[in-house]
């Protein structure tokens, strides 16, 4: 590790003196881009960042860019997957007595559904786009600890494979998905398919938690310059509490379903309430990430919704610090609410008040976002593009979703439309209109920055207007039938019940909406292929990541920039200000201090590798042998180890050897 | 998208039509508890959905504005963001105070649900298998103590107390017109007091996922005037009724030969299976299989030949009978009113 010896050029008098402080570096220092003009450092820096030529060189990358731009498609894919299975389910359910599918797919569709939209397209993509955007808006090279960030894709692929594949083998879980025992259990749940849900689970776990890692050490190190925590953008806040939030949840669901796969496999009995387990300890678990899973799928979507009004609105997000502390404030609550997921279960009713209570306060954050953004939007005409109208239609659901979980909130309205169809509307307004619309808008505001083409404006507006009406045509009148008495996951429902109707418009609206995502796929394409050339800055927007070329190159920036205010590039009209001193030979980093961004020390950041991969093959091996015998752990641990010392061989960098 | 328009003429006409009525909704409430929830329900959304026209307007304001596009973006008015924050404010507060009294309003509301039910008399102990309920009358004298399945009885106008519990999954039982749902869990014991305002028959169904039936896990409170559930209670508790015809009393003899018994109890005869529904009344029942089919000689047959078929997954096998022995059975049970 060198000290920093970084400056920023603007502090300096005089160019030369700058690269005069770059020659006086110790002896085995290389080349540094102090003072270089700019197609010699282009050359050095291509060279040293690019990823390896081949199909070796692309499965090695460890670019941030490329791993988001896989996650990326890999979770769409995932969309279209599990949209489809509900648009089976929602064919079987348009009348009566329907025949299309019988119980058994019936039960593993919807559980593939709920698995396949939280676990493989939500979770993933919302921490795909973090991927690509946190180290371009803090001004980096790379996100930390590439490795760990490529390994974590390679094993969330791994999971969706493992998942699907079951599904084409009949063989996937079929029993929800928040699977409760003694259903999932020993008993009630045979062969493997509880065991594809408790495993899969695994999988995912532990691709966010790399995720979750990579992005907080990124956020608190490796800022740009003058990047202090008043000018970090709103973006990045909400990954950085979402990643606070996987780190202190995802364990409680590594603890539920690792339990489930004792009791399944070992023969332990911790949830057999006939020999002393109990049956309500695995919701408490579950819920305890299950709450504030919501949460981690929300978060980002309201950073991208923060990211978004700023541009167009043309103004800095009115109540910057409210915002933070807001996302701050949601990320500690989300963990106080779980037990509302349990009134129906019989708990004591002062405890259960407790839990109305808490689950109304976090309205309360929320209430403040919404304001802020509505006082951003405030300022003036609006520019309306279809990033901007997306976001409109998250306010239009969203603020749905919001009121009636504070209706779910309260313990005895609870009990009358928990789990019936109403729920279903309720987290399909949150999930969708909450964070699957600002999804949809960030897609519309960053493709240009991705591709370095737009995409169609016109095609945008049809698609925003196929979705809006296709959703709410679906999802709206699920309120109505649940409170008629219709349960969710049934997989057919008698015609005296009168549900006939009303369940063939839902279904009308579900193939509309899931036309619109047909058409968004085409816009997609055809802006790839077709769009108009973007420019770097196509939006006229302040944060960083619009500072380099569309698409970045893969170093990102030639020069790490300086910051000066929340909005860089609004601030600094002219060039950004740049710091210099980081050598262009080897893969190096500016790493900077947490609360003020001072220019700390460079650090090497990891280099391409397959070994990633290779252990990628080896735990997802390991994993999915366990869900047949606990001794894979045992016989797993060998390639395991031998990937990892691998991954980790030594350099021989001099800083490897002390 | 006319046969779309259509459609959503027919929902909207049936919506008018049916209003909130149905025998199985939260909004035609026949209960006490049900009729407070109705109303907590109409009025939380009243409240949301004035608060979501509410910001629905602050949304479209903006767009009416004036185009401030040529200033710099970060030259900002200082006194109209004072004036927003202002604004800001207030709504964040009107939104504490909301909230609060939301959670005053559903706590006083648990309250009142929770009195109802303090005297109950009768107590019922429902017990969740997959996929049928266990009914059981709990009373101090133990020969009458009646067990039934699926359909419960109870004096209309009284209150009464049910003990939800379960042998093997979760289940939830929901009756939307008298009461919200509680669930059965296995080895916990949970507490429902319901009530009937008038005698009527109210469907409910299984609330909380439980396998491949969930969906066919009906049940029924039948509300009577007091003195018809005394006399329903004092026949139920009748042993069953012996066969008259000779095809019938083959059916009995078939039924007690056969896998039936294994599973099934006939008060009176040595059929004492208790894993499946007691059938010592079973032809007074109105439904069949948990409310999956309505009670009638050719709905025994089918449920009897093809159990797999009417209910795939059920724990109901396939008895091999040839079509003889079917009608005799289902002559015999026919018979067990």
């Amino acid at each position: 590790m060198s000290s920093a010896d970084l400056t920023s050029e603007r502090d300096l008098p005089s160019e030369r003196e700058a690269s005069a402080k770059g020659d006086i570096a110790p002896e085995h220092d290389g080349p540094r881009d102090t003072g270089m003009d700019d197609a010699s450092l282009h050359h050095w820096l291509t060279r040293t960042w690019r990823t390896p030529p081949g199909i070796i060189g692309a499965l090695s990358s460890v670019d941030h860019k490329v791993i988001a731009r896989r996650y990326l498609i890999t979770a769409f894919l995932f969309l279209c997957l599990g949209g489809l299975n509900a648009v089976v389910m929602r064919i079987q359910l348009s009348g009566p007595q329907r025949g299309l599918v019988g119980p058994d797919l019936y039960n593993q569709l919807f559980t593939m559904h709920g698995v396949t939209m939280m676990f493989l397209f939500a979770v993933p993509i919302v921490q795909a786009t973090g991927i690509y955007l946190v180290p371009l808006m803090v001004g980096t090279r790379n996100i930390a600890f590439p490795r760990l960030n490529a390994f974590s894709f390679w094993i969330y692929v791994s999971g969706g494979l493992f998942a699907w594949v079951s599904f084409a083998l009949a063989m996937a879980p079929d029993v929800g998905w928040f699977a409760y025992v003694p259903l999932s259990g020993p008993e009630y749940g045979p062969g493997k398919r509880a065991d594809v849900w408790a495993q899969m689970i695994t999988y995912t776990e532990v691709s966010s938690l790399a995720v979750a890692v990579a992005t907080i050490v990124t956020v608190f190190k490796q800022r740009a310059p003058g990047m202090s925590l008043d000018k970090i953008p709103l973006y990045v806040w909400a990954l950085l509490v979402t990643s606070f939030v996987v780190v202190f949840a995802m364990p409680a669901v590594m603890i539920t379903s690792t339990f489930l796969i004792l009791d399944r496999l070992v023969g332990t009995h911790i949830f057999n309430p006939a020999e002393g387990g109990d049956a309500l300890l695995f919701q408490h678990l579950f819920w305890f990430f299950g709450h504030p899973e919501v949460y981690i799928i929300f978060l980002p979507a309201t950073g991208m919704v923060s990211a978004i009004i700023p541009a167009f609105a043309r103004r800095p997000a009115f109540g910057h610090l409210g915002l933070v502390l807001s996302l701050i404030a949601v990320g500690f609550l989300s963990f106080g609410l779980w037990v509302h997921h349990m009134f129906a279960t019989g708990l004591p009713k002062l405890g259960a008040s407790f839990f109305t209570a808490s689950s109304m306060l976090i309205a309360i954050p929320n209430g403040v976002q919404i304001f802020c953004w509505l006082a951003t939007l405030w300022d003036g005409r609006p520019v309306i593009r279809t990033p901007l109208l997306f976001v409109f239609g998250f306010f239009f659901t969203f603020v749905i979703g919001g009121l009636t979980g504070v209706m779910l909130a309260s313990v005895p309205l609870d009990l009358q439309v928990h789990d019936t169809y109403f729920v279903v509307a309720h987290f399909h307004y949150v999930l969708i209109g909450g964070s699957v619309f600002p999804l949809l808008a960030a897609a519309y505001f960053w493709f240009p920055k991705i591709t370095g083409r737009m995409m169609s404006e016109r095609l945008g507006r049809w698609h925003f207007w196929l979705a809006m009406i296709g959703f709410n045509t679906a999802f709206f009148p699920m309120h109505i039938v649940g409170l008629w008495g219709m349960p969710r996951r049934v997989y057919t429902y008698p015609a005296e019940l009168g549900w006939g109707n009303i369940n063939l418009f839902i279904s009308a609206g579900a193939v509309l909406f899931f036309l619109s995502f047909v058409l968004f796929a085409f816009n997609l394409v055809h802006g790839a292929l077709r769009g108009a050339t973007a420019g770097d800055n196509p939006w006229d927007a302040g944060t960083l990541e619009w500072a380099t070329s569309s698409p970045p190159p893969s170093y990102n920036f030639a020069r790490i920039p300086v910051v000066t205010n929340v909005e860089p590039l609004w601030a600094e009209r002219g060039a950004l200000p740049v710091a210099t001193g980081l050598r262009v030979d080897v893969r190096e980093l500016l790493v900077s201090t947490v609360a003020e961004a001072y220019p700390d020390i460079r650090e090497k950041s990891a280099t391409p590798s397959i070994w990633p991969l290779l252990a990628a093959i080896a735990v997802g091996a390991t994993f999915l042998y366990s869900i047949f015998t606990p001794w894979a752990i045992v016989w797993g641990a060998a390639p395991i180890a031998v990937t990892l010392v691998g991954w980790f061989w030594p350099k021989g960098d001099p800083e490897d050897e002390e | 998208m006319k046969r779309l328009a259509s459609i959503a003429l027919a929902t909207a006409i049936t919506l008018l039509l049916q209003g909130c009525a149905g025998w199985q909704s939260a909004l035609d409430p026949k209960g006490p508890a049900a009729s407070e929830l109705a109303w907590l329900i109409w009025f939380f959304t009243g409240l949301c959905a004035v608060v979501w026209a509410l910001v629905m307007i602050a949304l479209a304001v903006p767009l009416t504005m004036r185009s401030r596009l040529h200033i710099d973006p970060l030259v900002l008015d200082a006194g109209a963001d004072n004036r927003k924050l202002r604004a800001v404010m207030i709504a964040v507060g009107l939104t504490a105070v909301i909230l609060v009294g939301l959670t005053l309003l559903s706590f006083f509301a648990n309250r009142t649900l929770a009195a109802i039910g303090s005297d109950a008399a009768l107590t019922i102990r429902v017990t969740g298998h997959q996929w049928w309920w266990e009914v059981r009358y709990e009373d101090a004298t133990p020969s009458r103590i009646l067990t039934t399945a699926n359909e419960i009885h109870i004096p209309a106008g009284e209150p009464v107390r049910l003990l939800l519990t379960s042998t093997d999954v979760i289940h939830s039982f929901w009756v939307p017109s008298l009461s919200g749902k509680l669930d059965l869990v296995p080895g916990r014991m949970n507490v429902l007091d319901i009530k009937a305002d008038k005698p009527g028959v109210y469907r409910g169904q299984c609330a909380e996922f439980c396998g491949a039936q969930h969906a066919n896990m009906g049940t029924f409170i039948i509300a009577e005037p007091r003195a018809k559930f005394d006399a329903w209670w004092n026949d139920q508790l009748q042993p069953a009724a012996a066969p008259t015809s000779d095809e019938a009393k083959a059916g009995e003899n078939l039924f007690l030969k056969r896998p039936c018994v294994m599973c099934h109890k006939i008060g009176g005869t040595p059929a004492g299976g208790t894993v499946a529904p007691d059938l010592t009344h079973v032809a007074s029942r109105q439904t069949l299989a948990a409310g999956t089919l309505a009670m009638s000689r050719g709905n025994l047959a089918a449920w009897i030949a093809d159990p797999q078929g009417v209910k795939p997954g059920s724990h109901m096998p396939v008895v091999d009978l040839s079509g003889d022995e079917l009608n005799a059975i289902v002559a015999y049970l026919e018979g067990l009113k």
